[in-house]
């Protein structure tokens, strides 16, 4: 017992040295293992949850596949439903960074599509590209001011940023049913309140060659500057030793208020640009149909992404596949709607099971046991 | 801690049935001279009927489609379309008013061949179906809400709508004979003007054979939500109100707390007699079926189909639910009455005198505002008999 033990001991770290060229690659293996493992489980759970009721699996696997990846009509489809969760994703994934459990970013992107929406109706007749850097701005910045309200309410009163962010919400979506009922109300959208068009010239156009909008560069532009401000910079270096102790970072010095308040503006304002690029590349105009839901999944995208911004595009692209093959599937197969979310739930749940093994199942320790 | 949950999230549902003031004008110009070969009739793409195959009928929905209420209408006129022969649909639903609606209408056409669509909801029309069939001029765009206007928007584009005021109306009626307390309850969504002209119209069918009857009504804020729904229905219970209608998605909640609760309701969108065996009168439902054949039969033949097309009674696009129980003979009689007279047209709800809530004389003495009347689209009070405010 005690020999079996002291060998394993002395034999495991040899392999990593002598495999040192190897350790970052399998570094970066490591932490794609257990995802990939808990798809692949998802999915057989998945499946058996189709056959219950009573149709072929692999038809359905396959078919939802044809709707998510196999054609470019398809794929297209994924990368524009996935444009807005990678915003809202990082609207929850960036404070968690410092130990925050934000879930308020569907408020975020709501105000931040009233303002993007009274923005560009006020410069309606300014050149396009001045009244979409507007339009931004004011978004990211209402929006910022919503979750660092969160933020703030935390490190100055102690108020639960996970509960303020939700109420937060709901007064945000109050705010836009008054804003668009009241004073921005078109006069002439009768059965449908909303504020009026920003104009046709001013809209985010597609991406080029693509028929896919702007939104999915903003997402991905967002998720690369937020892997790189808090896995490669001092803000974010400071910002992980908040989220590990941060009692312990107040008495190195580091100042915890302003490092939560940032982040969660930035959090809130990468949800803002999501609703700015609802009304300039979707709707117009901001009305009820701003509230999409975005926001709550957004919370899902960045706690399977375990709060990682490059992780969050590759799930919000996940996501965003499973939402564009549910048509299908309720199409083909008369399924209900709710399979997705099933799925969904399924993903979620073996996820979680999934990451209580990081750190037992290791590649370097697979590749690097004796053979 | 983190749940996503589609029904709280989902986004809001706007159901509203009315006319912009334009497609009135519209479509007011083209019924008065139908001899003339409006440029507002065009010819259905003939594609489908060339190739001789099943012609594929697509349906979206923006709520479940077994809701109880304004889906499950759609869906059970879905239902009616997939029984007819050389038809086949497709149906999807939760689909929002965003990016999802345009989606599932393009992976219609482009996955399942559609030519036909019925995308449902209210706030799909614009921008959504106005983009789409922009692109695709081959498929045939047909929505719920009349908001087409000849000129302005696409040839392969088309809406219906139906003046389910009528139906009110006649509910009023049986609930003003039913009324104990003479007290009524109206949960509604948001002070819009089809929903005020719901109101209205059931307060003025109660009021015209039960004179001392009034409506409270409450507004939700929005198109579902259940537990809003509930607590209202059961203020207005504890304030003595014994019938409970509603103008929301899905009556369903409204229905099963009347009952719960030993008092009387109406039902909306659909019929919710099912989930009141002892409380249910009746209930002002949508005939989509009746629509849906017109269109489909024309799509599919090649013929020309109108752009806006709208009814009550008399074109079969609404109908009454069974009567239940409780509603005495007399009840019966003067409800069939008044339904005999809107579907003739001899009777006219919104005529004066007429005065709002707050003592203001909305229609003088003489005048009357016939189911067509454009006036009544821009709806904005409450009359006299409801007690409540639009504010």
């Amino acid at each position: 017992m005690e020999s079996v033990s002291t060998s394993t001991l002395a034999t495991e770290p040899v392999p990593i040295r002598e495999r040192a060229w190897l350790s970052p690659l399998l570094g970066v293996l490591d932490s794609l293992l257990i995802p990939a493992a808990s798809l692949v489980a998802s999915l057989a759970v998945f499946a058996l949850f189709i056959l219950i009721t009573g149709n072929p699996p692999f038809e359905v696997l396959s078919e939802m596949y044809r709707g998510a990846f196999g054609t470019w009509f398809s794929f297209q489809n994924t990368l524009l439903r996935a444009a807005p969760l990678m915003l809202t994703g990082l609207c929850t994934a960036l404070p968690a960074r410092l130990g925050l459990i934000i879930i308020g970013g569907e408020g975020a992107m709501v105000v931040g599509g009233v303002a993007a929406a009274a923005t560009g109706v006020a410069l309606t007749d300014s050149p396009p590209y001045v009244v979409l850097g507007a339009m931004m701005l004011a978004a990211m910045l209402v929006g910022g001011l919503w979750i660092g309200l969160a933020g703030a309410l935390k490190v100055f009163r102690g108020v639960n940023e996970t509960i303020s962010s939700l109420l937060l919400a709901y007064l945000g979506i109050a705010l836009l049913n008054h804003l668009v009922e009241g004073p921005l109300k078109d006069p002439e959208s009768l059965n449908k309140p909303s504020t009026r068009h920003i104009g046709e010239a001013n809209m985010l156009g597609n991406l080029p060659g693509l028929d896919v909008h702007y939104g999915l560069l903003f997402g991905l532009m967002a998720c690369v500057g937020a892997w790189l401000l808090m896995d490669h910079s001092v803000f974010g270096f400071s910002g992980r030793i908040v989220g590990g102790n941060s009692r312990a970072a107040r008495l190195s010095g580091l100042g915890v208020p302003k490092l939560v308040i940032l982040t969660c503006g930035l959090a809130g304002a990468a949800a803002g640009l999501a609703g700015m690029v609802e009304v300039a590349a979707v709707h117009g105009k901001a009305n009820a149909s701003l509230m999409t839901g975005y926001g709550y999944t957004g919370i899902l995208v960045a706690f399977l992404a375990r709060q990682h911004p490059l992780g969050v595009i590759a799930v919000a692209v996940l996501l965003g596949g499973i939402g564009a093959s549910g048509g299908l599937l309720q199409r083909q197969f008369e399924l209900p709607d709710a399979t997705v979310s099933v799925l969904q739930g399924i993903i979620f749940v073996v996820l979680l099971v999934g990451e209580s093994f990081r750190g037992k199942w290791k590649l370097s320790r697979l590749l690097g046991s004796p053979a | 801690m983190v749940t996503v949950s589609p029904q709280s999230t989902r986004r809001t549902v706007l159901l509203a049935f009315t006319l912009s003031a334009f497609g009135l004008v519209a479509c007011g110009k083209k019924t008065e001279s139908s001899s003339e070969p409006a440029a507002a009739v065009s010819a259905a793409t003939p594609e489908a009927a060339k190739k001789g195959g099943d012609l594929t009928v697509g349906f979206i929905y923006v709520g479940p489609k077994d809701d109880y209420g304004y889906n499950q209408a759609h869906a059970e006129g879905a239902k009616f379309v997939a029984s007819m022969p050389g038809v086949k649909i497709r149906e999807e639903e939760k689909v929002p008013e965003s990016m999802e609606v345009q989606k599932t209408m393009e992976s219609m056409i482009n996955l399942d061949n559609a030519k036909l669509l019925f995308p449902t909801s209210f706030g799909y029309f614009d921008p959504h179906i106005l983009k789409l069939a922009d692109k695709y001029k081959d498929t045939t765009f047909l929505h719920c809400g009349g908001l087409y206007t000849e000129g302005k928007h696409p040839a392969n584009v088309g809406s219906y709508f139906g003046y389910i005021d009528e139906a009110q109306y006649v509910a009023g009626v049986v609930a003003g004979l039913t009324t104990k307390t003479g007290k009524l309850g109206f949960i509604a969504a948001k002070p819009i003007p089809q929903v005020l002209r719901n109101v209205n119209a059931f307060t003025l069918g109660a009021r015209s054979v039960n004179p001392k009857a009034t409506t409270k009504v409450i507004f939700t804020g929005d198109w579902a939500l259940p537990v809003k729904e509930a607590e209202a229905a059961n203020s207005l219970a504890d304030q003595g109100v014994d019938v409970l209608t509603s103008h929301v998605d899905s009556p369903k909640v409204v229905v099963e707390t009347a009952e719960r609760r030993g008092i009387f309701s109406s039902g909306y969108h659909a019929s919710q007699a099912a989930l009141a065996p002892k409380g249910y009168l009746t209930g002002a439902e949508w005939n989509w079926a009746k629509v849906y054949e017109d269109y489909v039969n024309k799509v599919k033949a090649g013929e020309k189909w109108d752009h806006l097309v709208r009814g009550g009674f008399k074109e079969g696009y609404i109908k009454m639910s069974p009567y239940g129980t409780p509603v005495s003979d007399e009840a019966k009689k003067k409800a069939d009455e008044a339904k005999a007279g809107l579907t003739a047209g001899t009777l006219i709800i919104f005529k004066g005198p007429l005065k709002d809530n707050k003592g203001k004389e909305i229609i003088p003495a003489g005048k009357e505002l016939g189911q067509r009347d454009i006036e009544l689209e821009k709806m904005d009070y409450l009359v006299e008999g409801v007690e409540g405010s639009t504010s």
